[in-house]
């Protein structure tokens, strides 16, 4: 799994496979890889799975909820540590997910239709996302402004939704429900398995499409495509002078990231059958950017593992107070940049990684 | 037919017109020298052939169309590619991975790789490119700038900084390129330098040609004497 070979000799031919970076799930633009990353990959994600036997249902049914947001975090980590944009507005698109699975499963009904409403509302968000993402980089517009106007853009949205308490809010069955929210929305459901939050085939359901998440932006990372990207994070002039359509990349990898963020919503609107506009909400739009800062945008595994360990603590938290948590989380935020600029879990991991391998 | 023409290009910035109606023509394979005081206009020269900066007036074609609309990165796939003055590798990627990122869809062309053998750069592959040797930057810079295969190659000022054997080596190099069928522009400050590439020279002043011809030709012509020492004494 190593990632590239070099000429040994000079005067040797470069070849061009034996020049060029290989690439797959480990490689130069991961952090972590190796025999010891994949051994501790099965292990955790083998543990997690055994849970349920050895440990409590309970926990596991409650561990869902922060397994959740980890696509929506994975989105935002490839965005703005492998594209440079950072995005303030990831959670327009969960709404945006969440609702529109509500309305789709609450009219089409109960059994196999909600396979299809996830289906089509994982479309509907991915057509967001690439007609806002269309404005934002085919306008050209400055780096700096993007996380303006995706806050806006999640702010309207909570602000739109919001008002939808009235009767006349309804689409077919679906009655938006203002700032109560949408109710009664179907868990999705296959044959006999309901993927609600009251039972265990949605743990391992959003276990599965975490490992999967995980894994596949892993080489997307590592591809020719996630290089481009880098490059046109560190240099756009440049990487547009190597024959490069930067908006195309920047737009492709904005749906992508859409698209995991409406993954979470769907899965979220199914785990707890309602959604509401504080999803969308400043305070709501701040946890992603919290996670994958305080996590280190570089590193997926880094981020995977933050978001699922400050999810939980700020559920934690919760219990106490609500405010104690958004405090706490606040703070760790602010001790987070200080201490480890880079990311507190992505340094812990690679402090782990340098002390097993001088124990060898 | 020429491989890349510019008709009567015009670009003012307020007012500074720093192309004055520049007509140009280069041929499939020709090498040329590219030479002005500064201020000549010879970077927006290159810019404008890139396309990051457009025309108020006038147009420019590769092989008889018109690129003058066309986005840069169109140009970069239609066969132009440009070397920085200054070196724009990724200095904390690897020379492996700055070729990759180089490489459209990720295959090495057959120039790249034959550039990156003749400059002894494959056996740095693993490294970081910004441990590499000042010269051995612009080297990659050069390979990478080939990773598209292109018919003409721009080059500011290649071997600033270089030590005298590793402009040797460049140009070299850049006449070697010529026998692949690749052209190239080069900007360069350095006579000795642009004697031995033993090509045309079009002079730049004022936004305009001022004079074109071979480098003995240009060196003895008395008026280009007075461009280059007025622009050091005035």
């Amino acid at each position: 799994m190593s990632s590239y070979n070099s000429l040994a000799a000079p005067g040797t031919s470069a070849s061009p496979r034996s020049f060029l970076e290989r690439t797959g799930l480990d490689g130069q633009l991961t952090v972590f890889g190796g025999r010891w990353y994949w051994s501790l990959f099965v292990l955790v994600f083998g543990a997690a799975a055994t849970f349920p036997i050895y440990g409590s249902v309970f926990t596991a049914l409650n561990f869902t909820s922060f397994l959740i947001n980890v696509p929506l975090a994975l989105g935002l980590a490839l965005l703005w540590g492998y594209c440079g944009v950072l995005s303030f507005g990831q959670v327009a698109f969960f709404g945006i997910g969440g609702y529109a699975y509500g309305v789709l499963a609450i009219n089409w009904g109960l059994g196999a239709a909600t396979v299809g409403a996830a289906v089509c509302a994982l479309g509907l968000t991915a057509l967001a996302a690439a007609a806002f993402g269309y404005f934002l980089f085919y306008g050209r517009v400055s780096a700096w402004i993007i996380p303006v106007l995706t806050l806006v853009l999640t702010l309207m949205l909570e602000t739109f939704l919001g008002q939808t308490a009235g009767l006349e809010w309804r689409i077919g069955d679906a009655q938006l429900g203002g700032f109560n929210g949408m109710t009664n929305i179907p868990s999705i459901t296959v044959g006999p398995f309901s993927f609600d939050g009251f039972s265990l085939p949605l743990f391992y359901l959003v276990l599965a499409l975490v490992a999967l998440t995980l894994a596949g932006l892993r080489m997307l990372a590592n591809s020719h495509f996630g290089h481009v990207s880098m490059a046109i994070q560190e240099d756009q002039e440049r990487a547009e002078l190597l024959g490069y359509d930067i908006r195309r990349y920047q737009l492709t990898i904005f749906v992508i990231a859409g698209l995991l963020a409406g993954l979470s919503g769907i899965l979220y609107a199914s785990w707890g059958n309602f959604i509401q506009p504080t999803s969308v909400g400043l305070l709501a739009s701040t946890f992603p950017v919290l996670w994958v800062a305080v996590s280190g945008r570089r590193s997926l595994t880094s981020v995977a593992i933050g978001t699922v360990a400050l999810s939980a603590l700020s559920d934690t938290l919760a219990v106490y107070s609500g405010e104690l948590a958004f405090v706490v989380m606040g703070a760790i935020l602010l001790f987070g940049m200080m201490a480890a600029p880079n990311g507190m879990v992505i340094t812990l991991l690679r402090g782990i990684a340098r002390l097993s391998r001088a124990r060898k | 037919m020429s491989l890349l023409e510019l008709k009567a290009v015009r670009r003012a910035f307020g007012g500074i017109v720093a192309a004055d109606g520049i007509d140009f023509s280069l041929a499939a394979g020709e090498r040329r020298c590219l030479i002005g005081p500064n201020g000549a206009g010879k970077s927006t020269f290159f810019k404008l052939i890139m396309g990051l900066i457009k025309p108020d007036s006038g147009s420019i074609h590769l092989d008889g169309s018109d690129i003058s609309r066309d986005e840069p990165f169109r140009r970069v796939q239609r066969g132009v590619s440009m070397k920085y003055q200054t070196t724009r590798i990724f200095p904390t990627l690897t020379v492996a991975q700055n070729m990759f990122i180089a490489s459209p869809g990720g295959k090495l062309s057959e120039v790249a790789a034959w550039g990156l053998d003749r400059l002894e750069l494959a056996r740095n592959a693993a490294r970081p490119a910004g441990e590499l040797s000042y010269g051995q930057q612009h080297w990659l810079e050069m390979c990478m700038a080939l990773g598209n295969a292109p018919r003409v190659v721009l080059m500011d000022e290649p071997t600033a900084g270089m030590t005298p054997q590793e402009s040797q080596r460049t140009a070299q190099f850049i006449k070697e390129l010529g026998d692949r069928g690749i052209a190239a522009i080069v900007i360069e400050h350095d006579m000795g330098f642009v004697r031995g590439l033993e090509a045309p020279t079009t002079v730049l002043h004022q936004g305009r040609v001022f004079r074109h011809g071979s480098i003995a030709e240009i060196e003895r012509d008395p008026d280009i004497q007075r461009i280059y020492l007025g622009d050091a004494h005035g």
